[in-house]
């Protein structure tokens, strides 16, 4: 603490003695006086006057109190100028005292997980039960409560990836991040190869479709899709790019989404966690969320 | 006892009560004005972008102070809920700044980093979308809100006669840093840019306030 400088230091000294020093003259002169001895000189109703009596004592009694208490008060903690109290006590010690308290709680609670790897917490009722306490605190946010995600945010209930659902793939996304880009094409394709596109792309391998279509949209795919997305359209965990060809639409199926997506492209970002919580959290949470894919572990 | 003379007479009573309460405030509040403290920039600060600037604007014009704070207090909880524990020092650029005074939202001063941009997109347009059970109001209209280069680059130069110290480029560059920006984007920047100040050199340890 860097504190006041030397003058404002005996400013604040002098100001606040001698105001305890007045309250207490105040007091003590108010003090004197013996009840009955002279009234204010105001009547009314006749025959009602006002005593200039000095306080009760029992009352003068909790104000000496107060003055008490104020030069304790001034003596143990910091008040008094740049003087810190005899106490030594600062908010900033109360609360890392207090943080370090959860610290130890937490590290005990999670000692019992730090030598076990992912897939064997994901088994463990205790492991889970904390891991979505982590989640409902930090992720819940935008995968929902129910990490069934939302428009726009990944279901993580289910079997489908991005980058990947092997534990090491999901400890790597909460650490550090993922930025998922798909470029807009707005102007690089024309209008019927995109309405074409977007009918092979949300329908894949529908029968209906006919062949003229299918093969426009096929010539496309191959010239921009297909480096991303695969030639076979199932996506690529290295990149992100999601598989197509099932029925999850991170951004929406349906045919108006779809062509959105083509031309204007999309961007989502999974934050980095490594600066928001420790290595154990991560590694429990992780173990929370790989569980909810597997079949039969849910909480 | 002449204390009849402060009692008969109001002014004199009004008078005489401002000065004893006035030294509370002299002793409380007019040191911290010279303290370093409170009156120089905390480490590791760094100005904020013309785009910040505007986004901030929208936070005050909006009211979000009305719901958010932008103070995490010296206590575990909140730290551990929300990251370092404030200092004054974060504050000395900010006029006015945005404490705040009421969570019926949570304390925003660390939220930067923490969602991606189209989360807040998607958030600020309708909330519900991604929080089902949140009771903020929707702000679609700042989608279609263009900024004023002029006004920003008015706003950096009145912020900087009261000592943020924007470069003379910085405030040159403004209008054209802001040129297609909506008043949604500004404010998702200005969100973005919420953050614990971090010291140059310091390896600093998560959560806590030195």
């Amino acid at each position: 603490m860097s504190g006041l400088d030397l003058v404002w230091h005996w400013t604040v000294i002098v100001i606040t003695v001698a105001s305890i020093v007045g309250a207490l003259w105040l007091l003590f002169a108010n003090a004197r006086g013996k009840p009955g001895e002279a009234d204010t000189g105001h009547v009314w109703d006749d025959d009602l006057r006002e005593y200039n009596n000095p306080l009760p004592r029992w009352w003068l009694n909790l104000f000496v109190i107060t003055i008490v208490f104020g030069v304790g008060y001034f003596a143990l903690y910091p008040g008094l100028g740049n003087f810190a109290g005899r106490l030594g006590w600062t908010s900033q010690q109360q609360m890392q005292q207090s943080l370090d308290g959860y610290r130890a709680q937490r590290d005990h609670q999670f000692a019992a997980f730090h030598e076990r790897d992912v897939a064997t917490l994901a088994g463990d009722p205790a492991a889970r039960a904390a891991g979505r306490s982590v989640f409902l605190n930090n992720c819940a946010g935008c995968h929902g409560a129910d990490a069934k995600g939302a428009l726009g945010f990944p279901n993580l209930t289910d079997k489908d990836w991005l980058y990947g659902g092997t534990p090491e793939a999901i400890v790597a996304s909460v650490t550090f991040g993922r930025n998922g880009t798909m470029p807009p094409f707005n102007g690089a394709i024309d209008a019927a190869t995109v309405k074409a596109l977007v009918r092979y792309v949300g329908h894949w391998n529908d029968p209906a479709l006919d062949a003229a279509t299918r093969e426009q949209a096929q010539k496309q795919f191959a010239i921009t899709c297909a480096a991303c997305h695969g030639p076979d359209g199932h996506g690529n965990p290295a990149l992100g790019s999601a598989n197509l060809t099932d029925d999850i639409w991170l951004h929406g199926g349906s045919s108006e989404r779809i062509r959105e997506t083509i031309l204007f492209g999309r961007k989502s970002a999974m934050p980095a966690h490594e600066k928001i919580l420790t290595a154990d959290e991560i590694k429990v949470v992780s173990a929370y969320v790989y569980s909810l894919s597997q079949n039969g572990t849910q909480p | 006892m002449n204390h009849e003379k402060i009692e008969k007479n109001v002014g004199l009573l009004a008078v005489l009560t401002a000065v004893a309460i006035s030294f509370g405030g002299f002793v409380e509040i007019v040191p911290l004005m010279s303290e370093q403290a409170k009156t120089q920039p905390a480490a590791g600060m760094k100005t904020r972008t013309p785009l910040e600037v505007a986004g901030r604007d929208i936070y005050i014009r909006e009211g979000c102070y009305n719901c958010h704070s932008q103070m995490v207090r010296s206590l575990a909880e909140e730290v551990l809920r929300y990251g370092p524990a404030a200092q004054a020092a974060e504050s000395v650029w900010d006029h006015p700044f945005q404490w705040g005074s009421k969570r019926t939202g949570p304390d925003l001063s660390r939220v930067g980093g923490r969602y991606s941009d189209d989360w807040h997109r998607i958030h600020l347009m309708n909330p519900r979308d991604v929080v089902p059970e949140s009771n903020m109001p929707g702000y679609p209209w700042l989608a279609e809100q263009a900024l004023d280069g002029a006004d920003v680059q008015a706003e950096m130069r009145a912020l900087s006669r009261v000592g943020v110290p924007f470069s003379e480029a910085d405030i040159a560059a403004a209008p054209q840093a802001v040129a297609g920006k909506t008043r949604l984007e500004a404010l998702i920047a200005f969100l973005q840019s919420l953050k614990a100040p971090v010291p140059p050199a310091a390896a600093s340890t998560q959560g806590d306030a030195s």
